[in-house]
């Protein structure tokens, strides 16, 4: 989600934000976890370029690490107005290997 | 899209005929090439607002329909409470009452010419754009409230706006119906530092010259006139209006079956109009829209600032402002009975035709002006509602050209600093943040709004007024 809005690689994981959601449901889950990520983005101003999530039962906890938005480095080109529910899906492509997908709107 | 999905009924209007879930037909205002430009979604998509309960008449798509979220873009659809209608916040979209506004300047197109550069500067310094951009307002719990029932009235009694701009705002500046209480704390926290400011993506500041009168007693009425200049902006509701969104459309998705609604598709969430979580989102939108009306009044009043600057004597008197994700309480004539329906426009406006009562008087006898943008680097357009556009789509128009290409696609097409150079090689000064956001932002990457205005025009919706080509922009 980052990447949609400046280069992943000019983010410094410098600041720690803890944010727990729940869902019944994985994708729901994924996208609740998506929206706290936009609601913190939006109102501490920072980017968040690494992220730690463990996953138990329908609790997320999850920890995402950056920096506030330094206009003339990171450049951002749209703001994240929010998670949707289109194209949302999280599978097991392959053992150990997930996919977690939905459309933002900027 | 293929055209042979719908029922020919002339050159710019096609119809599905209801089956299945369908309670209504869908019908596509837009000329054969529109329709094939369009993707599939679109099909899909207006079929299933179609299914929803309580829509009355059709479920419509305006000449530049692209899919969106449940509702295409472009999309009109209108309920009845009193036959278990439903809103919907896909209907309504993430940016509740984003909209355009247009100020008229009187300048010619030579005085803007030759401060152009600096003009252009002093806008970008004083109206805050683009993402990390605060505004210079913040509002505190008991500001925000009266931000959120006042709109631009709340915005003119704190100094920002004049009184006369609030007869060229719809409803007068300020939506009846505002439920504070509804707008959660999450809301009021993402938009604590954000009054005032454009925000990014599509959300512009546009100093327009008028190139083109189509119809000229219309824009004498409008203050239009060929090579006079006007200054026009496009944003909404920011960061409170996009988590009310986030929030209801959760709330309904996940409440959707309790209320016995069979979602064709999750992203259509929506609630009976009279259930609880309906009249919440009810209120949480129109205070969103309060909102974004006094956003606009606030960087209106920025703009006015600055052109004082530079004109003394440039009042910048407001010719109107209109939103285009909306859901409205209006009377509409339904098979000659009036009826109180709760119409939503998603990426589409409101098109009042001459003589309707909300009009100012000035404006009464052309029609509510349709301020539809185009690209940065192409051409805008004024309309004025149609007589004709009350009986097509409940007074509704297009808003704009809508994408042809993706971000990420235009991204690979365009660098920023090759299309700030291009425009400024004719003539256009562009000022952005983000040289990205520039590049996805670039002309080519949407289609061509005379295209839809033409089809709009043609299908009786509303009619061509002026037609304006940008000379500087700032974008987030």
């Amino acid at each position: 989600m980052t990447a949609v809005i400046t280069d992943l690689n000019r983010v410094r994981p410098s600041q720690a934000v803890a944010i727990e959601c729940e869902a019944h449901e994985l994708d729901l889950l994924f996208y609740k976890w998506l929206n706290a990520l936009v609601f913190e983005m939006a109102t501490r101003c920072m980017l968040f370029g690494a992220f730690e999530v463990s996953i138990d039962g329908t609790r997320l906890k999850g920890l995402a690490r950056g920096e506030k938005v330094d206009r003339a480095r990171h450049a951002p080109a749209v703001e994240v107005k929010g998670a949707t529910l289109t194209e949302l899906k999280v599978e097991e492509q392959k053992p150990g290997c997930w996919l977690a997908q939905c459309i933002v709107d900027v | 899209m293929d055209v042979k999905l719908f029922d020919r009924i002339s050159n710019t209007e096609w119809h599905v005929a209801p089956t299945g879930a369908m309670r209504v037909p869908a019908v596509i205002f837009a000329t054969e090439g529109l329709i094939g430009d369009m993707d599939d979604k679109v099909f899909q998509q207006i079929t299933n607002v179609a299914t929803l309960p309580g829509i009355v008449r059709a479920a419509y798509a305006m000449p530049d329909a692209h899919w969106g979220y449940g509702f295409p873009i472009g999309g009109v659809a209108a309920f009845d409470a009193n036959a278990g209608g439903v809103i919907s916040a896909g209907g309504v979209g993430f940016d509740i009452s984003c909209g355009v506004r247009t100020h008229l300047t009187g300048l010619p197109r030579q005085y803007i010419e030759e401060r152009q550069n600096d003009l252009a500067s002093a806008l970008y310094r004083q109206v805050p754009v683009g993402v990390g951009a605060e505004g210079k307002i913040a509002l505190d719990d008991q500001e925000m409230t009266a931000m959120l029932t006042g709109g631009a009235a709340w915005a003119l009694g704190r100094g920002w706006g004049r009184a006369h701009d609030l007869e060229r705002i719809e409803e007068r500046g300020r939506c009846e119906g505002a439920d504070p209480a509804a707008v959660s704390d999450h809301a009021r926290k993402r938009q604590r530092r954000e009054m005032g400011t454009l925000g990014s993506g599509n959300h512009y500041l546009e100093v327009q010259e008028v190139v083109e009168i189509c119809d000229e007693p219309a824009a004498n009425a409008f203050g239009l006139k060929q090579g006079e200049c006007v200054v026009t902006i496009h944003c909404g509701s920011r960061g409170l209006g996009h988590q009310i969104g986030t929030e209801f459309l959760s709330e309904m998705a996940e409440t959707a079956e309790s209320h016995g609604i069979v979602l064709p598709d999750r992203e259509l969430a929506c609630a009976p109009i009279k259930s609880d979580v309906g009249q919440r989102y009810i209120g949480a939108m129109r205070a969103a829209t309060n909102c974004a009306l006094a956003n606009r009044e606030i960087i209106g009043h920025l703009a006015r600032q600055v052109f004082a600057q530079f004109f003394k004597h440039a009042e910048l008197p407001l010719l109107f402002d209109v939103s285009h994700n909306t859901c409205k309480l209006e009377e509409h004539d339904v098979d000659g009975t009036r009826k109180r329906l709760h119409v939503h426009r998603k990426g589409a406006t409101r098109a009042f035709g001459p003589g309707h009562p909300s009009l100012p008087d000035a404006l009464r006898p052309w029609g509510q002006p349709v301020l539809i943008g185009g690209s940065m680097g192409t051409q805008s357009f004024i309309l004025a509602g149609a007589s004709t556009s009350e009986a097509r789509a409940f007074s509704s128009a297009c808003h704009g050209a809508g994408r042809q290409m993706s971000r990420h696609q235009a991204l690979k097409t365009w660098m920023g600093r090759q299309v700030i150079d291009e425009l400024r090689a004719r003539g256009i000064v562009v000022r952005s943040p983000s040289s990205r956001g520039i590049a996805e932002e670039a002309p080519g990457a949407y289609k061509d709004v005379r295209a839809v205005v033409d089809a709009a025009e043609m299908a009786g919706l509303a009619k061509k007024v002026a037609r304006l080509q940008p000379m500087i922009c700032i974008k987030g």
